[in-house]
């Protein structure tokens, strides 16, 4: 993914695990809130 | 002022191979929690009550915090850039956290000024340190794609609201079982000070979690195939850098300050009377032909465009530019306003799909304004020049407000008024956005004599960042 111009420094890896957790953590409450608006929003449509 | 060393923005340098994926969420962490700040009316009735006390000394705590949100950003925006975003992201976790603990004890003791003093003051510089934390970060790392990059930080603010109301209704039964949510049921003010314990505690946990794994590029590093010289091709777009000493001295900020100035007063006419418009323009005699459960589902509805706009149209800016997608917020955002005004009781539908998209222009202008900062003033002090544009946000709060509620005021009474009542300020709107749409096309390239010296490294830019403030 980068691309150093100038850095020896020794590089590393991003454990896949760990961007799948971080996302999850955002992603579910995220989810639960969108899920909550969009059943006070079928009121609208007669729901 | 220096920061402790495991907030050091030298500490979180990334190495190579890091992957960019992971500063998104981090961003997200921060913003889906300060976000709770549009979620207040779940909880204001409630305080009422407690406090004994008016709406307006209850809303006057939102209004603190949204002014000490821009103050906050615009005051602490080159600290943040110099020191990065971990100590960004942490300082605004224990400012918003502090602001709930000591609101939550305001509702223990029925003092209302703690009230102000935690979620207000302190809360609002949570808020405005919060808001501009990650801004710049994701736009160093995502020089490919910055209006997709903050886009998706900036739609967790609008998704903190989404989380935060029903969230806060079921924890609030919890402590209060009396309080079901239904209209006409009330939580006690205990329950609303252990709400505020409860979010105090959750937040820290998640704003702490991204401050923790954020990271900042490495000076010269870019993305695998990405050629900076592709995007100086581009019309607006620099590869120089102005400082925000200087920024602040341009034509193009006030242009651009007016520009959302105009978007998200036009847009806060809306947010603001939501419920209760809806069922004006309805209305027949004493009865609206839409329920109040409906006007509720349309605050919802309302709320995911405003959510959806931040992250599509600022994603869609990086495809069109910055200047022609501010003309769709603003122009088409006119003839919209025009259509709500004089054909907008006249079907649900058409009332429902404009009020829609217009909100979903407020919300996109304020996702894509730090990419059309960083086409303009390039990346170096982006984060504090974004802090001072969001001055503009904290006017209009103030503004918009009080066009809707001045001119409607004039008109009648809240419960009798129609869509005729509504006109005068659907109108003024469109005179705003006309003012907006000018500023913007009047927006050319920043003048040369403003762009930092080419010797300027983002190294000892960082350590002296108003090096050039005296020009």
């Amino acid at each position: 993914m980068s691309h150093p111009v100038t850095d020896d420094r020794q590089s590393t890896h991003t454990p896949v695990g760990l961007i799948a957790f971080a996302w999850t953590l955002v992603g579910v409450p995220l989810a639960y809130g969108l899920y909550n608006t969009v059943k006070a929003a079928s009121a609208l449509f007669g729901g | 002022m220096a920061v402790p060393s495991f907030l050091a923005r030298d500490r979180i340098v990334a190495r190579p191979g890091f992957n960019r994926w992971l500063i998104p969420p981090a961003a997200l962490a921060v913003h889906l929690c300060i976000g709770q700040a549009y979620a207040t009316s779940v909880y204001k009735t409630a305080l009422v009550e407690h406090f004994d006390t008016s709406l307006t000394a209850i809303g006057i705590i939102f209004s603190i915090a949204i002014v000490m949100l821009g103050v906050s950003a615009a005051l602490f925006g080159t600290w943040v850039d110099r020191n990065g975003p971990r100590a960004a992201m942490f300082t605004s976790a224990v400012f918003w956290v502090a602001g709930f603990l000591v609101g939550g004890v305001g509702i223990e003791t029925g003092q209302l000024w703690l009230l102000y003093l935690g979620y207000g003051v302190l809360g609002g510089i949570g808020l405005g340190i919060g808001y501009i934390s990650p801004v710049s970060t994701l736009i160093k790392w995502f020089p490919d794609r910055p209006g997709l990059a903050t886009g998706m930080a900036i739609m967790g603010f609008g998704g903190g609201a989404l989380i935060a109301s029903p969230l806060s209704r079921q924890l609030m039964n919890y402590y209060d079982p009396a309080y079901d949510g239904t209209a006409g049921t009330v939580p006690n003010g205990e329950a609303v000070a252990a709400l505020f314990f409860t979010l105090a505690a959750v937040y820290l946990v998640f704003m702490m979690f991204g401050a923790f794994i954020v990271r900042v590029p490495a000076d010269g590093w870019r993305p695998t195939g990405f050629d900076p010289s592709s995007v100086k091709k581009k019309a607006l777009v620099t590869t120089e850098n102005v400082s925000a000493n200087n920024a602040i001295k341009t034509p193009q900020f006030w242009l651009l300050w007016t520009v959302l100035f105009c978007n998200v007063t036009a847009g806060i006419g809306i947010l603001e009377q939501a419920a209760p418009m809806i069922q004006d323009f309805f209305r027949n005699g004493e009865t609206s032909t839409v329920a109040a459960a409906t006007a509720a589902g349309f605050v919802g509805l309302l709320s995911l465009f405003n959510m959806g706009g931040r992250f599509v149209w600022s994603s869609t800016s990086d495809f069109i530019g910055r200047k022609p997608i501010y003309m769709v917020y603003l122009g088409v955002g006119m003839v919209l306003y025009v259509i709500l005004a004089t054909l907008g009781s006249t079907a649900t539908w058409i009332f429902v799909l404009t009020a829609a998209i217009i909100i979903s222009f407020y919300g996109g202008g304020f996702s894509t304004v730090p990419a059309y900062l960083r086409d303009l003033f390039g990346t170096y002090q982006v984060g504090a020049i974004h802090g001072r544009l969001l001055t503009a946000w904290s006017a209009a709060g103030v503004a918009g407000p009080l066009i809707i509620n001045g001119v409607l005021d004039t008109q009648g009474t809240p419960g009798q008024l129609v869509a005729a009542n509504y006109r005068p300020a659907l109108f003024i709107m469109v005179g705003l956005l006309a003012i907006g749409f000018i500023a913007n096309l009047l927006i050319k390239p920043v003048a040369a004599k403003w762009h930092e010296s080419t010797a300027t490294t983002p190294a000892t830019a960082r350590a002296n960042p108003e090096r050039s403030a005296a020009r």
